[in-house]
């Protein structure tokens, strides 16, 4: 049963070289000594040197993180009271507006809300910089956010939490101590999307982000619109290095997590 | 007047229907059959029964299609059946899982197979309401799987790998995800079904109670090899080895050395102080050979006080007593420490019954009762 | 009164930063244009109220779309651009989530995490990878030279044909995991059965696997179907001067036309466009909670 037909080993192997490749040429064209993207010229560093001295990239870089970091920690605040509202609110006026507004965002087209956003931004005179894109971030990585973490309090065993409540916890005590533990898995993994989800965007920064603040994304993209360039890719290669680093090491961690838990179990089924 | 007995197997004339030669199956360095050589009849209902791992189900699947044998052959109405892929074969099968098409009606899935053969479609109709009626499933039929009741999934699973007129069901625990009471009900509908189509079936199975119940005969399995193939009676009275005898009911084992003192007749010394026991057995053994007496519970009789003219009789302490309602099993402890189980029907209220904790009562059983095994 | 806290944050965040701004591109759609900051009238007044606002209220930007071509067009070859380009991703996600459900289950968890990898890495990189790879000079080109199945390079990068490439390659996750999602639930006694009942193995899979999985095929359709069509970052990139994609006009309305009205308009349209779909995935969610439960 577990054996592979070659129709299947074959199309497993043609799919993930696609998936690969072009990011694997990209790593290694980015050690490339010459000004040529697509002619190998023998090993080097320089362009990785030259990034460092790039004062624009880094400003842009430190914009970035600085965005990412802020709209996602509001986002997984935002997002966490939504999906717990969603799921145990129980209900109150609006609620179907709510959940509406939650699910929208997911399949809106980001040029519309970075197109709304702005004019919004216009209408009340709020002037265009670091704030309002973390604004902007904050508003649809929430909503991921809530998704991610409903879908885990969804399976949530209630009586949980009415085990606290019985026990002497207020309903704030019950979710500190109780539900909240729990559900950290989830509400980490929602912050993660919230921040790579900001770290990625092009489009919805553009539209919000006036000339005092360029993130990486927007400067990348300027830059790309000339053409291939060196210096692009090593950047790129350093960014695709956190993300492999950053899941590998999370999944890592989860795996390393549930053999712990399954031996724990075990050995107390023995005892 | 008397009507044949069906016993094929009896019959050298008789050809089987399926026969597996030497067949071995490995996955791997695990010998999931080990050289198995078995033949079965026409109309036959037949039972593989054994622990799970012992092979039935690989045996099974190799009559499906689904593994081929890595020696020996398989032959089906004397054709070898490992060129065969499973959608040419004249065998269908019902699935411990059902493995009803989700997203097809109860008539769609009786239809399914029919439907495969390019039959003319008024056919088809006609034999699905044929099989709808047989199951007693008319009323559901526009039903999907997931709308019906476990028993009614069993009854369509059947009715399903019946459609095909096969010349061969194999069953794979049919009844495995019954409740006790619908699997009993289950097992005599699965028996009148099997009689009134006529259709060998082979039905795999860890439930002893089942086997015996449904099949005409009986094959317990171990470690991918057949051990004994017999009638359920023949197979409860008469086990060949111990391993049938302790995997069929409930038995106690008592080992000893035989000492023949007759015509088939034997003395067996089992433990010091204790007087030999009297076993008649139509196997030979030899002077000092040693052996394992199998004696079934429920031919132990248990008495308050010493009976006469009895061949064997042990005195012991009542140590447990398991009450099931229609008969009481005593565990009695030996003053050597052996424990020997013996049943008796409650034919009384409990209140009358004769026994009771940490009596002291004695074991009676004739020299017929136990069967004389060599391994 | 802590409940009512819980539900006023996040409900008022989304009231003012989602649906107000959305009342805003309604508006200024209805809105003309003018050489001025903001540039369009009018403005919503708090002192001449509602009335007055209304009365000054035209649809021009909307008829304006349709006599304009270019919008028509836009809107017809983003919808094409979709369709095609949905189709591919399902013609190669479906085979690769196949043989994904098939793979032993002790190397299911690696194949997942390698195809969920490329979904955290940025998008933006993703598609720049391909533009060393399309170009005249690039990857795809030289190799071709090299193994002489041609002789001249082909021009693929500012084509559609790379857009295709473009959005294949980017969006494939999302059509492999909901169709494995599906597979991997799939008993393999189902397709045994079938073929115990006489179907060969092409038939058992038209008949039964197809079908068990429509669910996650329509799911992972939509997933690629409905962001693409208001997609910017691959036509603006990959795509060439021809490649007319709404998302890309809406973009250069706003940022080289600078006519807000026309790009609200726009944007009001592109949103009418996308309800049908996103009504359609919502029922086929539904219909698979309720077929889980």
């Amino acid at each position: 049963m577990t054996r592979m037909s070659w129709f299947n080993t074959v199309s497993l192997t043609l799919g993930f070289a696609f998936l690969y490749v072009p990011m694997l040429i990209l790593v290694i064209f980015s050690f490339n000594d010459g000004k040529l993207v697509t002619v190998w010229a023998g090993f080097s560093t320089r362009w990785y040197g030259e990034l460092m001295q790039n004062e624009a990239f880094l400003d842009a870089a430190w914009v970035t993180i600085k965005v990412a970091v802020a709209s996602s920690t509001i986002a997984t605040v935002l997002g966490t009271m939504a999906a717990y509202v969603l799921v145990r609110g129980g209900r109150f006026m609006g609620r179907t507006l709510f959940s509406g507004m939650i699910y929208a965002p997911l399949v809106m087209p980001e040029v519309i809300t970075g197109l709304s956003l702005l004019l919004l931004f216009i209408g009340i005179g709020l002037d265009r910089g670091v704030l309002t894109i973390i604004l902007a971030h904050t508003t649809f990585s929430m909503c991921y956010v809530s998704v991610v973490v409903s879908s885990r309090l969804m399976t949530f065993d209630r009586s949980l939490e009415e085990a606290a409540l019985d026990l002497g916890c207020s309903a704030a005590q019950a979710f500190r101590l109780v539900t909240l533990p729990i559900i950290a898995p989830a509400v980490i993994s929602g912050w993660l999307l919230a921040f790579t989800l900001s770290l990625d965007d092009l489009v919805i920064a553009s539209f919000t982000s006036g000339p005092a603040a360029t993130t990486l994304p927007i400067k990348i993209y300027s830059a790309v619109r000339l053409g291939v360039s060196p210096e692009i890719n090593a950047l790129s290669t350093i960014m695709i290095a956190i993300v492999t680093i950053g899941v590998i090491t999370a999944s890592l961690a989860n795996k390393r997590q549930m053999v712990r838990q399954q031996r724990d179990e075990q050995s107390a089924v023995r005892s | 007047m008397t009507s044949p007995v069906f016993e094929p197997w009896n019959d050298p004339e008789a050809k089987p229907l399926i026969e597996f030669q030497n067949v071995t199956k490995r996955f791997g360095s695990f010998t999931a059959i080990d050289d198995l050589t078995i033949g079965i009849y026409e109309k036959e209902f037949f039972a593989l029964l054994g622990p799970s791992g012992c092979g039935k189900t690989t045996l099974m699947r190799m009559l499906a299609g689904f593994e081929t044998p890595t020696e020996g052959a398989i032959f089906l109405a004397g054709q070898d059946m490992a060129p065969v892929p499973p959608n040419k074969r004249a065998t269908n099968m019902m699935f411990q899982s059902y493995a009803l098409f989700p997203h097809l009606s109860i008539w769609d899935n009786i239809a399914f197979g029919l439907k495969r053969e390019s039959m003319p479609k008024p056919d088809i109709e006609a034999r699905v309401d044929e099989m709808l009626r047989l199951t007693r499933m008319e009323k559901f039929a526009r039903r999907k799987p997931h709308q019906i009741s476990g028993g009614q999934r069993q009854r369509v699973a059947l009715a399903r790998s019946l459609a095909k007129h096969p010349k061969l069901l194999l069953l794979d625990e049919p009844l495995g995800a019954l409740d006790k009471k619908l699997r009993q009900d289950t097992q005599f509908e699965l028996m009148d079904i099997q009689e009134k189509t006529g259709t060998t079936f082979v039905i795999v199975t860890h439930d002893q109670e089942e086997a015996m119940t449904v099949a005409s005969r009986v094959a317990v399995m171990d470690n991918g090899k057949i051990i004994q193939v017999s009638t359920p009676d023949r197979i409860y009275e008469n086990p060949n080895s111990v391993y049938v005898a302790d995997f069929i009911g409930e038995v106690n084992i008592i080992d000893g050395t035989v000492t023949p003192n007759g015509p088939d007749s034997y003395s067996v010394a089992w433990k010091d102080g204790q007087p030999p026991l009297n076993v008649i057995s139509p196997t030979a053994f030899s002077d000092g050979q040693s052996c394992h007496l199998a004696i079934r519970p429920e031919k132990v009789t248990i008495n308050a006080e010493k009976p006469a003219d009895v061949d064997n009789v042990v005195q012991g302490k009542i140590l447990d007593i398991a009450y099931l309602g229609n008969i009481s099993t005593y565990h009695v402890e030996l003053p050597s420490g052996v424990v020997i189980k013996a049943q008796s029907a409650n034919t009384r209220r409990i209140s009358r019954r004769a026994f009771t904790w940490e009596d002291t009562v004695w074991l009676s059983w004739t020299a017929t009762a136990g069967v004389l095994l060599a391994n | 009164m802590r409940r009512f806290a819980l539900i006023a944050a996040p409900y008022l965040w989304l009231l003012a930063l989602f649906l107000v701004p959305f009342a805003i591109v309604l508006k200024i759609s209805l809105s003309d244009y003018a050489i001025s900051i903001p540039p369009y009238t009018p403005q919503f007044d708090w002192a001449t109220g509602i009335g007055a606002f209304l009365e000054k209220l035209d649809f021009e930007n909307f008829i304006w779309l349709t006599e304009d071509d270019l919008y028509w067009k836009a809107y017809l070859s983003s919808l094409k651009i979709a369709l095609i380009s949905t189709f591919m991703t399902l013609l190669v996600g479906y085979p690769m989530a196949y043989a994904m459900a098939r793979a032993p289950a002790e190397w299911r968890a690696t194949l997942m995490m390698l195809v969920i990898l490329p979904f955290w890495t940025s998008f933006l990189i993703r598609v720049y990878a391909w533009m060393g790879i399309l170009s005249n000079e690039g990857f795809l080109n030289q190799f071709l030279l090299w193994t002489g199945m041609i002789s001249e390079p082909l021009t693929i990068l500012n084509t559609n044909t790379a857009v295709y490439i473009g959005i294949v390659y980017t969006y494939l996750p999302f059509m492999i995991l909901p169709i494995y999602a599906a597979l991997e639930r799939l008993d393999d006694s189902l397709i045994e059965a079938a073929e115990d009942l006489g179907c060969s193995r092409l038939t058992a899979f038209w008949l039964i696997t197809i079908p068990l999985s429509k669910t996650g095929i329509i799911a992972g359709c939509f997933l690629v179907f409905i962001p693409v069509i208001g997609e910017f970052v691959i036509p603006s990139l990959l795509g060439g001067s021809d490649t007319l994609m709404i998302g890309k006009v809406l973009w250069e309305e706003f940022f080289s036309n600078r006519d807000w009205p026309v790009a609200s308009a726009v944007a009001v349209v592109l949103l009418l466009l996308l309800i049908i779909p996103i009504v359609l995935f919502q029922r086929n969610q539904q219909k698979q909670e309720e077929a889980d439960t």
